[in-house]
């Protein structure tokens, strides 16, 4: 296997020379197998320690990386995926439906990329039109109707901008999912598990609490689409992808999220499992703490959240 | 060759703004091309005779055409930028904002206001293309949600006029988040039964159309606005081709449902008027109409 980005070239390098070794099945070999698995924890935490914006905007968009479904399937039993937005069509980029997570019922929200050419076509790369929102919308109204809490997972390049999408009202889908979610009388809780790509993100994303994994990435534009709005250059995105704080860590210290939930050396595709069930403990605690508050008061602290949100000074 | 330069230097406006409509005594429209006498466009409220496009109007100077007497008294003026990411692409943000400040006299890109209309009270938001596309940041941001927060104690209805290009870059996540900040305080509005109508003029787009630009009770755009969500640059870049003629214009919106109505700059404040009292100041069912 090559790797999927170029930093992580050593790392595949070493992973294939133990999978080599490993097929020899030599027990004389056992010893040097152990040492090279050693190796290759200590080179994932060095690659991975000290990683700059940039890649860890290649790791947000790493096509290993857990997907929504992957999630799902880690963390929740009796998923019933429920489909179509009543008006027009499903969107298979935005998933929607109602799962136990730890024994109780709860509403999942997600984006869903693909990984083959087929499934990232099925999926739209995880770009929701119109329809995709208003069926999350739908979702989470039920979830309220029927005291359930909604757990998000926000993994998109943004909505999608295709021409249909306009004619059907995109900006009014999502700008109606805000208002509504501020209403939403049941917890929300947000991670932002790979890319958090602006408005198509946010339209999920107002929680009573806001994670971010590790090497996710949230940010109001592409680093890509930034440098090639203001340097007329997409080579520019490295510098865009400092100059935009959208890491975990910048956002955190920046009061836009509230916790940043750490990755496995190596990131969440180097170990899956244990990603995926480090989140789901973060989830229950999150879920526990909110279930102490009335459904005024989850209103009302989710609207002091955001409220609480930008940075300026009062005098000119 | 002296006698080719001019003796004097072309006048500065005394006030030191810059106004982005061009000085002089005629003016070329950007709609239809033709040149026409400046003062029959400013006594048409700047919609072209010929082919009535409307040129971009500053936001004070909105105000002063819509407002009983043209008066408002704006609050929350004085607040600004404090540059949170130290943002630099070819030129320092802070310094890019210093610019804008002089140019257009305001501190960021909107004018927050109380005012009257039709004898009404009401608070009133007016965006400030000329000022960084009318992008929206913190300031921006927070300037809106305390409009809002500021009709809801008030009981009196909230109108925002938008022109803006979207969320403003310079301030990453944070001017993502003012889009869920504005929305959640029209979410209160919304609850207490107090009106929101949004003007969208042209343009409107990113963020802000996705947000509180979409919201209002009643959407009012302005003829041959362009209003969406992607640019078309981006869209025809996304499925490589060509837009149709008209997309995403105010006519194409309205065709589609968007927006409530198209009104034409002349008829913009009766029209505002008439509405406030059909959705607010008229009586109610169970009210007796006053004489």
């Amino acid at each position: 296997m090559s790797a999927a980005v170029p930093f992580e070239k050593p790392i595949v390098e070493l992973e294939q020379k133990i999978e080599e070794l490993a097929g020899l099945s030599d027990p004389a070999l056992a010893e040097e197998i152990a040492r090279l698995r050693g190796q290759l924890v200590e080179l994932r935490r060095k690659i991975y320690s000290r990683l700059d914006p940039w890649q860890i905007t290649q790791v947000a968009r790493h096509p290993r990386r857990p997907y929504t479904l992957d999630y799902i399937e880690g963390l929740m039993e009796g998923w019933q995926e429920l489909h179509g937005d009543r008006r027009f069509a499903d969107d298979r980029s935005l998933l929607a439906g109602f799962a136990f997570f730890k024994g109780r019922p709860v509403a999942v929200i997600g984006h869903q990329k693909g990984r083959q050419t087929r499934q990232k076509i099925e999926r739209n790369f995880g770009m929701p039109r119109p329809e995709g929102y208003r069926k999350a919308l739908r979702v989470m109204q039920l979830a309220e109707k029927f005291g359930r809490p909604i757990i998000a997972f926000v993994d998109t390049p943004g909505a999608y901008p295709g021409l249909d999408a306009e004619e059907r009202g995109q900006a009014e889908a999502i700008a109606t999912n805000l208002r509504e979610m501020a209403r939403l009388r049941v917890p929300v809780v947000v991670t932002v598990t790979g890319e958090g790509g602006s408005g198509g993100a946010l339209a999920i994303a107002v929680g009573n609490r806001i994670n971010m994994l590790e090497f996710a990435i949230y940010s109001v534009i592409s680093p890509e689409g930034c440098a090639s709005i203001l340097w007329r250059d997409a080579g520019k995105a490295e510098e865009m992808a400092r100059a935009l704080k959208l890491t975990a860590r910048d956002l955190k210290e920046l009061d836009v999220i509230d916790e940043v939930i750490e990755e496995p050396p190596g990131g969440a595709h180097s170990d899956a499992q244990s990603a995926i069930s480090g989140l789901g403990q973060v989830l229950e605690r999150q879920l526990g703490e909110l279930a102490t508050l009335g459904p005024e008061e989850l209103v009302e602290q989710r609207y002091e959240r955001f409220r609480r949100m930008g940075r300026f000074s009062e005098v000119l | 060759m002296a006698w080719f330069h001019k003796a004097k230097k072309p006048r500065a406006r005394s006030d030191g703004r810059r106004s982005h409509i061009p000085e002089g005594l005629w003016i070329k429209c950007q709609g239809c091309g033709e040149v026409i006498y400046r003062k029959e466009v400013i006594r048409r409220a700047w919609i072209c005779p010929k082919c009535s496009y409307h040129f971009h109007l500053s936001a004070a100077q909105r105000l002063e055409a819509l407002l009983d007497d043209g008066h408002y008294d704006a609050f929350d003026a004085s607040l600004a930028s404090i540059d949170p990411l130290k943002f630099r692409d070819k030129k320092a943000y802070r310094d890019r904002l210093r610019d804008y400040q002089s140019r257009t006299g305001l501190g960021d890109a909107v004018i927050c206001a109380e005012a009257r209309l039709g004898g009404h009270p009401i608070v009133i938001c007016a965006m400030e293309y000329a000022f960084m596309g009318g992008s929206m940041g913190s300031v921006v941001g927070e300037k809106i949600t305390r409009a809002a927060e500021r009709a809801l104690a008030a009981r009196v209805p909230l109108i925002v006029i938008s022109t803006s290009g979207g969320a403003r870059m310079q301030e990453g996540a944070l001017s993502l988040m003012q889009m869920a900040k504005i929305s959640a305080a029209l979410a209160r509005l919304h609850e207490a039964g107090v009106p929101f109508i949004s003007i969208l003029a042209d343009p409107t787009t990113g963020g802000v159309t996705a947000s509180y630009a979409m919201l209002g009770d009643v959407n009012i755009a302005e003829p041959g606005a362009l209003i969406g969500f992607a640019g078309p640059r981006v869209i025809e870049q996304t499925i490589h081709q060509k837009l149709p003629p008209g997309f995403q214009r105010a006519e194409f919106l309205l065709e589609h449902g968007m927006v409530d109505m198209v009104v034409d700059r002349g008829t913009m404040r009766k029209t505002l008027i008439e509405l406030l009292e059909l959705l607010w100041f008229g009586p109610r069912y169970d009210e007796e109409p006053v004489a």
